[in-house]
């Protein structure tokens, strides 16, 4: 069936179809439509898989897609035509180009933490690319993956994509067959396992995926902007999905003198946003299924890691809810501190001298964003050039996603490819370089039988010393 | 006494990688003046050792000397100066724009080294294809690992002597050997592999780098097809088309025309030029010019014969055919319509024998390439304007050449890297330097503007300002604030 699948979209791309740019842009407005029409069915959808509040929906995937939807259309015209190269005087009356064409047919496998934008932003970079696409959601979020089965073939040209329902067993069939690329978001595990499966056709692929984000916390200079970078800390942990999220702050750095403050500022912080407790818990989602809950649960039941906890820590099994939980310095070999959390609970480390904090992080493998709120600009400086990470944020968190013109995407175990604005664009384009030559002027000693005036000429023209081409011809030139 | 030679296996292996790691987390290979100096080493090692390289070369290929001056020597020479020349441009953070709905903020781009990087080389411009990544790779501030070709085993042990003796060794290393030092190498964790050759083995290197999440560029090859319409400069054609076959290591080069397609019309008229030229570059007696390489051993010179003394294949020879086994070499010859199920119509040749194809309208050769795998490269030889730009459209490739063959490569400003079969990635220039770095987003915000739209607890008044802050309207916006924004 998956077989069936693939090559009616390869059948279509091979048409030509997809290649216009009438039907890009053709098919980004009918994307734009089916956000648009049916805004409160996602909502519903959202809130049923993950318990999401419709700003939070709004915010996180349909104002996203809304974005770069527009964007690509304003762009796209710009993006689809050739980018002049500069080509040497030798080469004269030359032409060179680079000219970006579809890769082919794409499969684009999303992860279930924000079902809608993970699956439609990158499908937007490929349509603009002019590819047919085959979207893989997540069955982990089972009421937007209705919705977007039930959708997509209603909106969009439906034999250039299409949209399959299914398990992972669905998932390890489309592995076996031949793709022009392969966009992964989800773990560093099954991002392997695609790679290695991608080897064989020797596909190319953008791995999406995650690691644990740290946010180092600097002693700032008034407590106004300590309140501030509270809401941002708050911001970037609870307010993307719980802490479900492959850019959500995952631990914190603060010098040790700093700590106390921070959490008495966090805990206000978290009382104002989400409620008092887990029975008045508002505003927040919750985790995706009891597999999930368990791990997590499972993080906290660790007696050194429970000891730990300073704010929070109840759970609600039977709502899969765990409230926002704050844990201070649980020791560095529990799972909690070696493992991705992906959830509402949030280890302090404390050092003694935040410098420190550097080489913490670069103990870890590469994480997809490093946070940092400090106004020391040489400790910015350091935290730039001796760290390395997808991203770095200072300041804030989460906002750098909304960045069209910043590539989003990982380094090392983070992952690896871009995209977001025209790199969504890109990574689903090959760059062809195109030369055009004319007949003459005809350089005589491009070619055989070789002799010792051609090599003083190739010697010259390799230096582009035009000059001395000129003496040589005119016979005024010494060896 | 027979010294014991040590065996490069998989804990030597792990122990270089570390080696090479500490080197890199001390900071050193970051530096500008680091970068350059290894550079403008390099540069010197080039200028000063090129008769030392270009033997080297002509011991494991055969190669003339000026093909060897021109393909390896001056195209990494280029590089190097390139290199030096805009090194600074390279490494300078690129300023973005940012969105109304990050305002108040400033964003930029930096580029920083992936780290340890592995360099895979083959045989066929064994000094080019080795020292040009390596030379990326050090402009981009990584450490490197390079593995040469032992199929090029000059080549190979002279960059082993002398990057020992000009690169700075905490930080550039050479590992020679074969299938059980590379598979040594590739079980190790890279930042980045850099792979030439066949995609046989690209597809092993690329599924060995999956199991570390390691990213990799494969230059690898494919049949580069030229077309040739009938209304072009005949004489310049097939000078250039045999430039780049013959006299491009004799056919042995992943961007070499592997076959030409043209119509059954003209497919006479070009086979008459092109026997003409071939006389006029490699004299009556071919098999004696010293102006082609040799094929480079039995092993690809008895895979050259069984392709032309396949049967149906044999018989349609046009010119050429003679064959000296003791010298490994194969006259230039072309065959006239090979059946599309031969051998040498499947694989990629990679030597001496051109097969012409024939059309009956030109333009029936796209689809012909296209139903093949995508090649590195493809060539027209067309002075029709249409015909140009429907071939630049519709015919897929790593690089397209009008007009001429192989020069595409020599363009810093063109990336050069294959599609499909023929690759995945691309280096020359900036393309090199960019290869092997990791582009880092950076953004600045300061602790102003803080919109409480963007917290909880949420209301509808707040969905509406999300709404205006997204469109990135600043009208919309405004009036949001004001608390007047209809969605």
């Amino acid at each position: 069936m998956e077989e069936i699948v693939a090559d009616e979209l390869r059948e279509t791309f091979k048409t030509g179809r997809t290649r216009s740019v009438a039907w890009r842009k053709n098919q980004l407005n009918a994307l734009l439509d089916l956000v648009i029409e049916n805004e409160e069915s996602i909502f519903k959808a959202l809130h049923r898989d993950l318990g999401k509040d419709p700003v939070e929906s709004y915010r996180d995937e349909i104002g996203v897609i809304l974005k770069s939807a527009r964007y690509s259309l304003s762009c796209l015209d710009k993006w689809v035509a050739p980018k002049k190269a500069e080509l040497p005087l030798l080469f004269f009356p030359a032409k060179g180009d680079v000219l970006p064409e579809p890769l082919g047919v794409v499969l684009i496998f999303s992860s279930w933490n924000f079902p809608i934008s993970l699956l439609l932003d990158p499908l937007i970079g490929a349509i603009s690319a002019g590819n047919a696409v085959l979207l893989k959601p997540s069955e982990l979020a089972p009421a937007c993956l209705s919705f977007l089965v039930q959708n997509i073939p209603l909106y969009l040209d439906n034999k250039a994509i299409k949209i399959i329902d299914g398990r992972s067993e669905v998932g390890e069939k489309l592995l076996k067959l031949k793709w022009d690329k392969i966009f992964f978001t989800g773990s560093p595990r099954v991002g392997s396992l695609v790679m290695a499966a991608a080897a064989r056709y020797l596909t190319p692929v953008t791995l999406e995926l995650g690691g644990k984000c740290p946010a180092i916390v600097d002693t700032l200079s008034s407590p106004s902007k300590t309140k501030v970078a509270a809401k941002r800390i708050v911001g970037g942990k609870w307010a993307p999905c719980t802490g479900q999220a492959c850019i959500a702050i995952d631990y914190l750095l603060v010098e040790e003198k700093l700590a106390p403050t921070l959490i008495e500022v966090l805990k206000k912080t978290i009382k104002k946003f989400y409620g008092e407790n887990i029975k008045d818990l508002k505003n927040i989602s919750r985790i995706v299924n009891k597999h999930h809950f368990q791990r997590l649960h499972n993080l906290l039941k660790d007696p050194h890691v429970a000891a730990s906890v300073v704010y929070g820590g109840s759970v609600n099994e039977e709502k899969l809810v765990i409230e926002p939980t704050i844990l201070l310095d649980p020791p560095l070999d529990s799972e909690i501190m070696t493992e991705e959390i992906f959830g509402p609970l949030l280890p302090i480390i404390t050092l003694k001298n935040l410098e420190e904090s550097i080489e913490f992080i670069n103990s870890k493998p590469k994480p997809l964003v490093i946070y940092a709120f400090t106004e020391d600009e040489a400790f910015k400086e350091r935290i730039l050039s001796k760290t390395s990470s997808g991203t770095v944020t200072f300041n804030d968190s989460m906002v750098q996603f909304l960045c069209d013109a910043l590539p989003f995407g990982g380094v090392g175990q983070s992952g690896f490819g871009r995209y977001h604005g025209k790199y969504s664009f890109d990574t689903f384009s090959h760059e062809k370089a195109v030369l055009h030559r004319a007949f003459f002027p005809e350089l005589e000693p491009r070619y055989p039988p070789w002799n010792d005036f051609k090599l003083r000429f190739i010697r010259l023209a390799y230096m582009f010393d035009y000059l001395g081409l000129i003496l040589l011809l005119l016979g005024l030139k010494k060896p | 006494m027979e010294e014991e030679k040590q065996t490069f296996d998989a804990d030597k292996a792990a122990v270089l990688v570390n080696e090479l790691r500490e080197t890199f987390s001390s900071g050193k290979t970051k530096s500008y003046e680091w970068r350059t100096s290894q550079l403008e080493s390099i540069s010197k090692m080039i200028d000063e050792k090129e008769k030392e390289i270009i033997e080297a070369v002509h011991k494991d290929l055969s190669k003339p000397e000026l093909e060897a001056f021109v393909s390896e020597i001056s195209m990494t020479k280029s590089s190097c100066k390139l290199a030096l020349k805009v090194l600074k441009s390279w490494m300078m953070p690129e300023k973005v724009e940012t969105s109304i709905a990050t305002y108040p903020s400033s964003a930029e781009i930096v580029s920083e080294p992936l780290g340890v990087v592995l360099v895979l080389s083959t045989w066929n411009f064994p000094f080019l294809l080795s020292l040009d990544p390596v030379i990326g790779a050090i402009a981009a501030g990584n450490v490197v690992v390079l593995k040469p070709s032992e199929i090029a085993p000059a080549t190979s042990t002279l960059l082993a002597k002398l990057l020992v003796e000009y690169a700075d060794e905490s930080a550039i290393r050479v590992v020679e050997g074969a299938v059980a030092e590379t598979s040594a190498l590739l079980e190790q964790k890279w930042d980045k592999i850099f792979f030439t050759g066949g995609a046989r083995v690209g597809r092993i290197v690329m599924a060995a780098a999956a199991k570390h999440l390691t990213p990799v560029t494969l230059e690898l090859g494919g049949k580069c097809p030229a077309v040739v319409d009938s209304n072009v400069n005949l004489q310049v054609t097939a000078r250039r088309i045999i430039s780049g076959k013959w006299a491009c290591n004799n056919g042995q080069a992943c961007i070499g025309v592997d076959y030409i397609i043209t119509t059954k019309e003209f497919a006479p008229k070009l086979i008459d030029a092109l026997r003409s030229v071939l006389e006029e570059f490699f004299g009556k007696d071919p098999m004696e010019s010293k102006d082609r390489s040799r094929i480079i051993n039995s092993f690809h010179f008895m895979r050259l014969i069984n392709l032309l003394d396949e049967d149906k294949v044999s018989d349609k020879i046009v010119a050429g055919g003679q064959r000296n086994e003791s010298q490994l070499q194969i006259a230039p010859t072309i065959l006239l319509d090979v059946p599309e199920d031969s051998l040498m119509m499947q694989e990629e040749i990679f030597g001496p024998l051109l097969p012409i194809i024939t059309v009956e309208k030109l333009e029936d050769s796209f689809n012909m390439i296209n139903r093949k795998q995508k090649p590195l490269a493809a060539y027209l030889f067309s002075d029709d304007e249409q015909i140009k730009r429907k071939f630049v459209q519709n015919v897929f490739a790593g690089g397209i050449a009008i007009n001429d063959t192989v020069l595409q490569i020599t363009v810093p400003g063109l990336p050069f890297g294959g599609v499909g079969e023929s690759g995945m990635g691309s280096y020359h220039g900036k393309y090199s330097f960019d290869a092997f770095s990791h582009k880092k987003a950076v953004l600045y915000r300061s602790f102003g503007g803080e919109a409480p739209t963007r917290y909880p607890p949420y209301t509808p008044g707040k969905q509406k300002q999300m709404k205006a802050l997204l469109s990135g309207n600043l009208f919309n916006i405004i009036l949001a604030l004001l608390g007047w924004f209809k969605d």
